[in-house]
């Protein structure tokens, strides 16, 4: 989102007049029902916590102190570089762009065939990617579960055919928590893309044709670059909902190590109940969010430049 | 725009929430989904013409979360494990009942009467209770299952395949037992010996899944899995070929209980509710339906006869002691979280 | 040419990423409706076929439950995602359409922040601001708190969308003396169309599914499926919750193919 900031995007400035309006509910939406408790929360980072949840009304920076620093397993070592939450947050991270990749892998080219179906057609096709999600992601979890397990029937195929010789093993692995954030997430990168590549006028393509552009390079070349926000759309919507996610990778995925979104759950519902650390752990999400999608507006500007 | 937002909302407020008729008073239930029969809540309506209004929870600490971010005053009761009795009187969250208002406190059985995290019931009276040890598919392991070595330190043909609750209390509590240490330890030593532990353990343990602990065993995804006593007789209805397993060193108790919440609107409705709740008929009803074991005299002969002789309810003679969870002193606390990171970093 | 121009549009294995996609997203569901037929009290071993859990929907001593729940969460995801994608549009128009201004960056850091935060963070804030100023919990929490969280999600294909659309059209009309009220509704929003869907369709998505911050802000007495199903930790998942499933899935298909008839039946166009 910073990234289309940064980058502009095809403003103009026909609602100039209008735009205080235009903007008027969305701010106070989300002045009170977002900021409001988000700035809450980065005042709770900095209060001493209360035993089983809540805060204590005093500035403590305990909770940064505990995010950083390793002081032992009784708290009266020397302190030494905590290296647990960073490498919690790293594997976030990892697998949230593994997610992404991923989502983008299979969402681009079905955005891509939906987009170019005939115009009544289309929104069927839009209704049957998200028609799914109408089934509660537990439920769907479970089920997808069930096709991967060893013994299950994806295994059961693949052996049939004489693709394998034994079973692949998904479930509780690494690859199941991708399997798992890409699944929840498919759509939000599908749709997005879709609304992009719509619009697209394929007489550019022709024309690059026309140039004798190989389709691969038309595709890279020409169309990629008119789509692009719709892909950077799509990616944002994978990507920062899946850094929070934990249901369905935690239920895929065995659960055997935190998530950044597990970690904060069990600051507020779990036995921790330390809220003042459950939110500075947000916080430093929050702010890491912002780097990653300024950088990659920077860089993305950047190479616009370059390429002229 | 806000004005229509909020007419459009309130309308359909109105038109949804229409069932729930403003009668006699009512009563305002901070509870489990799915954990009362409603055929039970339309008997206490019948009875008394106090309306049950139900709110869930899906967990012990987020009913507290929800409580102390300001859900008190909004409940009457709700229905905490043991250890958050405890917890909520400490909080001050709780409401207290004085002698003699409750007409039916006779009927909770003597050893409910006067437990730990309540002591003489001052707060809460007794729901459901059972225990929380693990089972095991007797298809890939024929050995002794009678001993938490199958959690944390398993034989060959369970390694990689025990499934964990996802819940730092019942694990640590469990791996309490396994030592042979009291929980809540504040020695070092002993607490050292829990992380290093735990830290082999973990290498053993193919998941941690609460939500479907039952499924995992049934499906075959884990062979042995830490579980509810009720759950693992589910799972054993539903074709799984598991024993559930009460170790020599110990296994968990569990006890949820009503509690009266401080401030509560509707406290005289309350009561009633309560003592509804220790009517042996009622009880029975309750107990049949949700397989558990019941805390109330006289419910015994009311019951069916499978769930009388359920073997995940009856221990055996030579079943270590059934113990519930304790809870921590703040320092310990703090450690215990650290461990319980350790394992899941 | 004819011919070309079907060439330069269609890319080998596209397609067949599509069906791959499909695949992905409907093979859990195919497992979904014929265990809600499962004659067993599980959720994956198989006894039977058996229509008991239908039954159970129905007249099922819970089924009152289960049919508010349901229809609790339709009716929060349709108003929830309306007024969502209604305040996204709006915004959008400002952002990419309004020229450069002091608050744009703010703007659109202010809607992408719901995106950001994690839900139960989210969720206990939200429900102590409610407290702080004296808000009953009720259906109107979750609702509002449904429109915050559907914003961002709204928001991004629309306003991807936007940018996709030269501004040409627009002029054109201008010159022709339309307003910019008729600019807006008749040019850019036919235009915008698909990019309204996509954003109208996600959030109802997210609105319908979300469980963690519906569970901290909702009164008593609602309930809604995700909570209701999350819920069902003292009793475990039944196959009800798989036939519920199945009726709703079949009732999207129903509207869908319905929709595809009256589109083909529409020579018109």
């Amino acid at each position: 989102m910073a990234a289309q900031a940064e980058s502009g995007g095809a403003t103009t400035d026909t609602y100039k007049e209008a735009r205080t309006w235009l903007l008027m509910p969305a701010w106070l939406v989300l002045l009170v029902l977002s900021l409001a408790p988000v700035s809450m929360i980065l005042i709770y980072s900095f209060l001493t916590k209360e035993f089983r949840g809540g805060v204590i009304w005093e500035f403590s920076l305990a909770s940064y102190d505990q995010f950083f620093f390793d002081r032992g397993l009784f708290g009266d070592e020397a302190p030494q570089i905590e290296w647990t939450y960073i490498t919690i947050f790293w594997r976030s991270i990892w697998q949230a762009g593994a997610a992404t990749i991923l989502s983008l892998i299979i969402g681009f080219p079905t955005a891509y065939f939906i987009a170019t179906r005939s115009e009544k057609v289309r929104p069927i096709w839009v209704f049957l990617v998200t028609i799914p999600y109408w089934v509660n992601l537990l439920i769907r979890t479970v089920s997808m579960k069930f096709l991967l397990r060893d013994q299950g029937p994806l295994n059961d195929f693949l052996l049939s055919i004489g693709l394998i010789d034994s079973p692949i093993h998904i479930v509780n692995t690494n690859f199941a928590v991708q399997l798992g954030l890409f699944y929840s997430y498919l759509p939000f990168m599908v749709l997005p893309i879709y609304a992009s590549v719509e619009r697209y006028n394929f007489a550019l393509s022709e024309a690059a044709a026309d140039l004798y552009a190989t389709k691969w390079v038309t595709l890279r070349r020409i169309l990629l670059p008119a789509v692009k926000p719709g892909v950077i759309a799509g990616c944002i919507l994978v990507f920062v909902p899946s850094l929070g996610s934990f249901l369905a990778p935690d239920l895929l995925g065995g659960a055997k190590n935190f998530m950044i979104g597990s970690l904060i759950e069990e600051q507020f519902k779990g036995n921790a109940g330390n809220w003042p650390f459950g939110a500075a752990a947000s916080m430093i999400l929050l702010t890491m969010v912002l780097i990653i999608l300024i950088v990659f507006a920077r860089r993305q500007a950047k190479a616009e430049k370059r390429e002229g | 725009m806000k004005t229509l937002l909020k007419n459009t909302v309130a309308a359909s407020a109105i038109a949804m929430s229409a069932s729930v008729a403003l009668a006699d008073g009512k009563v305002v239930v901070y509870h489990w989904f799915e954990y009362m029969p409603q055929e039970l809540v339309d008997k206490f309506t019948a009875e008394t013409g106090i309306d049950v209004v139900m709110d869930t929870y899906d967990s012990n600490e987020s009913m507290l979360a929800s409580l102390k971010a300001g859900g008190i005053g909004t409940y009457d009761v709700s229905v905490p494990g043991d250890y958050m009795v405890k917890i909520l009187a400490n909080e001050g969250l709780l409401g207290t009942i004085a002698e003699g208002e409750l007409a039916n406190k006779g009927n909770i059985e003597a050893q409910w009467l006067d437990v730990d995290f309540d002591p003489g019931r001052k707060h809460s009276i007794p729901y459901q209770w059972g225990s929380t040890a693990f089972a095991v598919n007797r298809d890939v392991y024929q050995g002794d299952i009678n001993t938490t070595d199958i959690l944390f330190n398993p034989p060959a043909e369970l390694r990689g395949k025990v499934n964990m609750l996802d819940s730092q209390g019942e694990v640590l509590a469990m791996a309490s037992l396994h030592l042979g240490i009291p929980q809540c330890s504040t020695d070092r030593a002993q607490l050292k010996a829990l992380d290093a532990m735990l830290q082999e353990a973990k290498t053993y343990w193919a998941s941690f899944n609460s939500d479907t602990a039952k499924e995992v065993l049934v499906a075959g995804d884990a062979a042995a899995g830490m579980i509810y006593n009720g759950f693992s007789a589910k799972a054993r209805e539903e074709g799984a070929n598991v024993e559930y397993a009460f170790p020599k060193q110990g296994y968990i108790a569990w006890m949820d209980n009503v509690v009266l919440l401080k401030d509560a609107p509707n406290r005289d409705n309350a009561l009633k509710f309560m003592d509804f709740l220790l009517d042996p008929e009622n009880v029975a009803t309750l107990t049949n339906w949700t397989q558990y074991s019941a805390g109330v005299k006289g419910v015994a002969s009311l019951l069916d006869d499978a769930l009388r002789t359920l073997p995940e309810a009856n221990p055996p003679a030579d079943a270590g002691p059934a113990t519930f969870i304790e809870v921590c002193s703040e320092e310990t606390q703090a450690i215990y979280d650290k461990i319980w990171t350790n394992v899941k970093k | 040419m004819a011919q070309r121009k079907y060439d330069i549009k269609s890319y080998r294995g596209f397609g067949a990423m599509t069906i791959l996609c499909l695949v992905v997203l409907y093979a859990p569901l195919v497992v979904v409706t014929i265990y809600s037929f499962n004659a067993s009290n599980s959720i994956t071993v198989w006894e039977g076929l058996s229509l008991r859990w239908y039954v159970d929907v129905f007249s099922g001593p819970e089924s009152a439950k289960f049919k508010l729940a349901a229809w609790n969460s339709f009716v929060i995801a349709i108003i929830a995602s309306t007024i969502a994608t209604a305040i996204a549009t709006l915004a959008a128009t400002a952002i990419v359409r309004g020229g450069k201004f002091r608050l744009r960056t703010a703007s659109i850091g202010l809607i992408s922040l719901p995106l950001m935060v994690p839900e139960i963070v989210t969720a206990v804030a939200t429900l102590i601001f409610f407290n702080y100023i004296g808000f009953d919990r009720g259906l109107l929490t979750i609702v509002l708190a449904h429109i915050a969280f559907c914003i961002p999600f709204a928001y991004l294909p629309i306003a991807a969308r936007m940018q996709g659309i030269e501004d040409s059209y627009e002029q054109a009309a201008m010159d022709l003396y339309a307003t910019k009220r008729q600019v807006f509704t008749r040019i850019l929003l036919p235009l915008m169309a698909p990019g309204i869907i996509s954003g109208y369709l996600l959030s109802f998505i997210v609105s319908l599914d979300d469980f963690i911050i519906t569970n901290f802000v909702k009164g008593a007495g609602i309930e809604t499926l995700p909570t209701a199903i999350f819920g069902a930790v003292k009793q475990g998942i039944k196959p009800n919750i798989m036939a519920i499933s199945t009726m709703l899935l079949a009732v999207s298909i129903i509207m869908v193919t319905i929709s595809y008839i009256v589109s083909k039946s529409d020579n018109t166009k």
